[in-house]
């Protein structure tokens, strides 16, 4: 409750300086606040976004629609309060015009509100909650929505042979929307998921939950857990000798993560996951794209969260691009909205509904390319809206 | 079944290699250290980093993770521990918690916040069947490996000098001063090999357990409800709590998925209401 009140003040303070500030002026930089998570439990996801903004400054320049772009980077430590402190800080302090980052739902959820009401665009780089849209006017996704990839792989299954499934989710709210939207979509595919599996976030021994998918005896597996928890999955899932007993695994794209696959090893091989993007796509904007990468981050190589965050930052060029470097709330959502951007992952834009993502979304198998562990892409389900917002 | 209970078994075994150390530490020596975890973290890192990056064979980064685990607790407790005994359960409690926020931001820091992914040598993955039952050759072993600790030590407390003289201190520092006992150095080597056993532990868990920076407040729950359950007389009581919690635990989640994680907590209070001082409590 006093929490509460001391938010509404400072919002209330605040939108009051935002109103005495005087118009900006032509040479006036555009300043975009990152606020992501270089530390803490979603530090992957961080680092990926970090090395993408190098990427995406040193090929793009740091100038669109005529205005110098300025960065300023801050870690939220992975923790909501944390974010939005450092979001007041930046729109009061250094008048940011946009804010960008956000590695995960809860810290998006915490900006929502400043940004609703001092008008500042939110550019959502990860959260992958359908709900956080309806939270501020002013957000705008580049990332991809659980229910967007988990519907997808619902549909695929029926058609290639897998109906009977077990689920195994992680016990988070992540993990309840992708058990949530598999289970809608397989259903009305003729499908059925025979058991839902709920793991606990923070015990990665699989064993008991594994014999008990496997006694149920399923055709495949469909699995969402977070990226580390991924491997030890794939890894318990082969000691158990289940990949010989002619259960497949369905994933969503975390648990294969580009990131982590080259680590995974062996066990990772087969696997079919559903998901947005994969760093060996085959199209020129994405060659590019990862050469860029590469070449600015000593040979990182960049997965999903990276692909999403170079977006988010051609979102915003674009856009100031077309508002001619005006940078305020209702005039940037306004053209954002609609933009079509060729991605490194594919054709993507902006719903201008929803103002979330619409793309492409792929059903992929992991494979051996030229001695590394790759999401080889084999299916396209194209121009996906989130089902949720529907 | 049986493999549930064989899984469940090996689970226990693994929480009593890493929660023993504490059962010494807080149940002979009368000292709350919550920082156990770190040293279990620490062990997992060393073997991880040993296996994957260096190349070293993973059977004999177990030794080693107990030797540095070993030193480094040896070392701590001089420099810093050694302090505390005398102090309240609350400054030990306080001092013990902050060194878990220095170890796991170190580690963050050091290593990154990702989990680490052990890479088991071949002989030790895979699992073979007896009599219908299939038995994990990972969790085969950690029962063997575990089994022959549990055994070692209690035979080590109960019939060695060693295990006298440290009984001895506990109980009354003074006297056994007196008497020519030197206290400050059992009392350092006792710790010192707590704090291997838990590095031994951890770097045996990272495979099924996994390992990333929180490990230590991820798991300190597990290591004191096996010591409250067990009682800290002797070793066999946090042996068999543990046994009791890992079948517990894994029967659980097969038959009760939906309770996933609670079960250990249903067990937990249940024994609490029943025996308030553990399964095996000296009389106090």
């Amino acid at each position: 409750m006093r929490m509460k009140s001391v938010l509404t003040g400072a919002i209330t303070a605040l939108s009051l300086m935002t109103a005495a500030v005087p118009a900006a002026r032509a040479e006036d930089p555009v300043k975009v606040g990152v606020v992501i998570p270089l530390t803490g439990g979603f530090q992957s996801n961080g680092r990926q976004i970090n090395a993408a903004l190098k990427a995406f400054v040193a090929t793009h320049g740091e100038k669109a629609g005529g205005k110098q772009v300025q960065f300023l980077v801050k870690d939220d430590g992975s923790v909501p309060d944390n974010a939005l402190r450092i979001s007041q800080e930046l729109v009061t302090n250094d008048k940011v015009s946009i804010l960008t980052g956000f590695g995960n739902t809860p810290t998006a959820l915490s900006v929502a509100q400043l940004s609703k009401r001092a008008k500042i665009p939110q550019v959502i780089m990860v959260a992958a909650t359908s709900s956080i849209m309806k939270a501020s006017p002013y957000m705008l996704r580049t990332s991809w929505t659980i229910p967007q990839v988990a519907s997808a792989i619902g549909k695929w299954a029926p058609e290639n042979g897998a109906k009977k499934f077990v689920s195994v989710v992680s016990d988070y709210g992540p993990g309840k929307d992708a058990e949530e939207w598999f289970a809608k979509t397989i259903e009305a595919n003729g499908g059925t998921v025979i058991s839902k599996l709920k793991v606990p976030l923070a015990n990665p021994d699989f064993a008991p939950f594994l014999q008990r998918a496997a006694d149920e005896k399923p055709e495949a597996l469909f699995v969402f857990v977070p990226t580390g928890a991924g491997a030890a999955f794939m890894k318990q899932f082969v000691e158990r000798g289940l990949d010989k007993s002619g259960i497949k695994v369905i994933a969503m794209a975390d648990v294969t993560d580009d990131d982590l696959l080259n680590s995974m090893g062996d066990p990772a091989i087969g696997v079919i996951t559903g998901g947005p993007y994969s760093t060996n796509h085959d199209s020129p904007e994405n060659k590019a794209f990862v050469e860029a990468f590469k070449k600015n981050n000593d040979g990182m190589r960049p997965n999903m969260v990276a692909a999403a965050a170079w977006d988010a930052l051609d979102l915003i060029y674009k856009t100031l691009d077309k508002t001619k470097g005006e940078a305020d709330g209702d005039t940037f959502v306004e053209a954002a909205k609609g933009m079509q951007i060729a991605s490194p992952r594919g054709p993507i834009s902006i719903d201008p509904d929803t103002r979330d993502i619409v793309q492409d979304i792929y059903m992929r198998k992991v494979e051996r390319v030229g001695g590394e562990l790759y999401n080889t892409e084999f299916k396209t389900y194209t121009a996906v809206k989130d089902p949720a917002a529907q | 079944m049986l493999t549930l209970l064989f899984d469940g078994l090996a689970y226990g075994m693994l929480l009593f290699v890493l929660s023993c150390g504490l059962a010494v530490t807080l149940g002979l020596m009368n000292f709350i250290n919550l920082a156990h975890g770190a040293f279990a973290m620490a062990g997992g890192y060393v073997t991880v980093l040993m296996t994957n990056r260096w190349g070293v064979p993973f059977l004999l980064t177990l030794p080693i993770a107990f030797m540095v685990t070993a030193i480094a607790g040896g070392l701590l407790e001089k420099a810093l521990y050694c302090r505390l005994y005398d102090k309240t359960h609350l400054d030990q409690v306080l001092f013990s918690i902050g060194l878990v926020f220095i170890a796991v931001a170190g580690v963050d820091y050091l290593m990154g916040s990702q989990q680490q992914i052990l890479n088991l040598p071949d002989f030790l993955r895979g699992r073979f069947t007896v009599g219908g039952i299939g038995i994990g050759v990972y969790r085969a072993f950690l029962v063997v490996v575990c089994g022959l600790l549990a055994i070692a030590l209690q035979l080590i407390l109960a019939h060695t000098r060693f295990g006298s003289r440290l009984r001895a201190s506990v109980d009354d520092r003074r006297v056994a001063r007196g008497v020519g006992i030197r206290v400050n150095v059992i009392f350092a080597v006792t710790f010192a090999i707590g704090s291997g056993l838990a590095g031994l532990g951890g770097a045996l868990g990272a495979e099924i357990l996994g390992l990333d920076p929180t490990f230590p407040l991820k798991f300190m729950v597990y290591f004191l409800i096996v010591v409250s359950v067990g009682g800290t007389s002797s070793m066999t009581g946090p042996l068999v709590a543990s046994i009791l919690l890992g079948v517990a635990d894994v029967l659980g989640k097969y038959y009760v998925p939906s309770l996933g994680g609670f079960i250990i907590y249903i067990v937990l209070v249940a024994v609490l209401v029943l025996r308030p001082h553990g399964l095996f409590s000296r009389a106090a």
